[in-house]
């Protein structure tokens, strides 16, 4: 046998790329509701922080559980929160802001919700062009790592973001947050182990 | 003996371990299929809050017992341009209308109004008018519509939250009600309370507001002409997600001053206190009037998006109602009395 779960990955990005179906079928059907651009952009926005905090979640269930296939979808996760992020924008730029380029400057540094999206998106650019094995060679695994440590500050950053366009009830945001900061914490918790572990063996 | 068939020849048997692989692919592909289900099936649960759940929404919100059912008589409207009663605008379709907007009492969704207010019983139904006036009273709602031939108006209506319809309302002339109770000299506001009923409205059993829901004007901005007691929509009675069977239209003003199921009014000679500004004062005023110039903390009220339309709109000053209106704020700075 050559990969252990070799259907795992494509099956979640082929469940992931549903909504794109779905949202497509309902655009041409007109099932979008009232204010459908509304719609779409909170739709993309929601599904892109829903796979970038997913992804996040791989490692620390990893560690937890003592099991290897979450690290198998790490990458997926990964591109497909990039792949919606990267159309909620364009669907904002295109279509919220009609290309508004002067609008969309005003927007991005007077409001202080857009300017923690638009940060959380110039973060995922880098890491989805070094996404490859390509680049992992290139950049040596640490550096990669090192690097792709900022999706965890692209993720809060998508949090925030939500957190701070919510009108009232921010319970939807501050979940995302929760499990954000879980993942996070099981990452600290499990680096200061491995510390622990090595100053005892005295390397 | 019947002859057996030929073996076939061993280049064509099927290698064990590529015949083992077919099983594996089979279980793969089972594995595939049913992780892809699982994972759509989620995002669509996930995701499909905020729509309404087809067309039969609106008809299944309706009321069952509304006495006044059908066309609602109309007086004919004064409309000319300068009064502001009526627009030429396309009008947001009736299925919008009653399908998306906010009315917190019935939930956090847009769509939660129509989807969550069937159970709502907008008759019976009375109005208390107290506080500072010579003729306090509870009035039968059917009475008080009496107090007024019924007019339709065709007003903007802008959210605080950069969309904005068109709605044909049916109503009263708020001043009209107001006069009726004789507003003594002390009263210098009219607060209005939307009813309470947490069996009714799921919404008022989580402390989102600090229920219930109460709104307030100046007693000039209560008694212009514009100011409308609405108790229907597009020539029908309002449905339960509207605000059934009273709301307030101040179409100058942000819809959050629009207070829905209203069962009292009073006068009153302070500024009350009112639920979205007593929420978040910095984002929220008392005065609320729809001005593209004053940004809400978090987002621009520059331009707003109309429903049914694609692109954006520039946001007029009070709505496009500033004739009619400015007057009413002379020497007051807008920046700090939003």
């Amino acid at each position: 046998m050559a990969r252990p779960l070799p259907w795992l990955a494509p099956a979640v990005v082929a469940g992931g790329l549903v909504p794109v179906v779905e949202l497509a079928g309902r655009a041409v059907a007109g099932g979008l509701g009232a204010d459908p651009v509304a719609f779409l952009l909170n739709r993309l926005g929601l599904l892109a922080l829903v796979f970038l905090v997913a992804g996040l979640c791989c490692t620390p269930l990893r560690l937890l559980f003592e099991v290897t296939w979450p690290a198998r979808l790490t990458r997926a996760l990964g591109l497909l929160g990039f792949g919606y992020a990267a159309a909620h924008v364009g669907f904002y730029l295109a279509v919220d802001q009609g290309l508004d380029l002067a609008a969309t400057w005003k927007d991005v540094t007077e409001r202080p919700f857009i300017t923690a999206g638009a940060a959380a998106f110039l973060l995922l650019l880098p890491l989805a062009w070094t996404s490859t094995g390509g680049w992992v060679r290139r950049l040596g695994h640490g550096r990669w790592k090192g690097l792709h440590r900022l999706a965890y500050a692209a993720a809060a950053l998508g949090v925030l973001h939500f957190y701070l366009r919510v009108k009232k009830d921010v319970t939807e945001p501050l979940a995302y947050g929760l499990v954000l900061l879980t993942a996070l914490s099981l990452r600290v918790v499990d680096w200061d182990l491995r510390r622990r572990r090595r100053a005892r063996a005295g390397v | 003996m019947p002859k057996l068939p030929r073996e076939p020849p061993a280049a064509d048997i099927t290698p064990e371990p590529l015949w083992l692989r077919r099983r594996e692919f089979l279980k793969n592909a089972g594995a595939f299929t049913a992780t892809a289900v699982g994972v759509g099936t989620g995002l669509a649960l996930l995701g499909n809050r905020g729509l309404p759940r087809g067309p039969g929404a609106v008809a299944a919100a309706t009321p069952s017992v509304a006495p006044d059912a059908g066309r609602l008589e109309l007086a004919p409207a004064p409309a000319t341009a300068s009064t502001g009663f009526t627009t030429e605008e396309p009008k947001t379709p009736y299925e919008d209308v009653t399908t998306y907007n906010n009315f917190y009492e019935f939930g956090l969704d847009k769509a939660d109004p129509a989807r969550n207010s069937g159970l709502f019983t907008p008759r019976p139904w009375t109005v208390t008018i107290d506080g500072e006036c010579n003729r306090p009273r509870t009035v039968d709602l059917d009475t008080l519509l009496e107090w007024a031939p019924p007019e339709e108006r065709v007003y903007r209506m802008r959210c605080v939250e950069a969309w904005s319809m068109v709605i044909p309302w049916m109503g009263i002339p708020l001043a009209a009600v107001l006069k009726r109770a004789e507003p003594n000299s002390r009263a210098k506001y009219v607060a209005f309370f939307t009813v309470m009923r947490p069996e009714q409205m799921p919404g008022q059993r989580r402390p989102v507001l600090d229920w219930p829901y109460v709104e307030g004007l100046r007693i000039d901005e209560a008694m212009h002409p514009l100011t409308l007691l609405a108790h229907g929509l597009y020539g029908k009675p309002l449905l339960n997600q509207n605000g059934a069977p009273l709301r307030l239209v101040v179409p100058w003003k942000y819809g959050f001053k629009g207070i829905k199921s209203i069962v009292r009014i009073s006068f009153t000679e302070r500024q009350p206190p009112t639920s979205w500004n007593a929420a978040a004062p910095e984002e929220y005023g008392f005065f609320a009037n729809v001005n593209p110039s004053l940004d809400h903390p978090r987002w621009s009220q520059a331009s707003e998006r109309r429903i049914g339309e694609f692109l954006r709109r520039k946001t007029l000053p009070f709505n496009g109602y500033a004739e009619q209106v400015a007057s009413l704020y002379n020497g007051m700075d807008l920046r700090r009395s939003f």
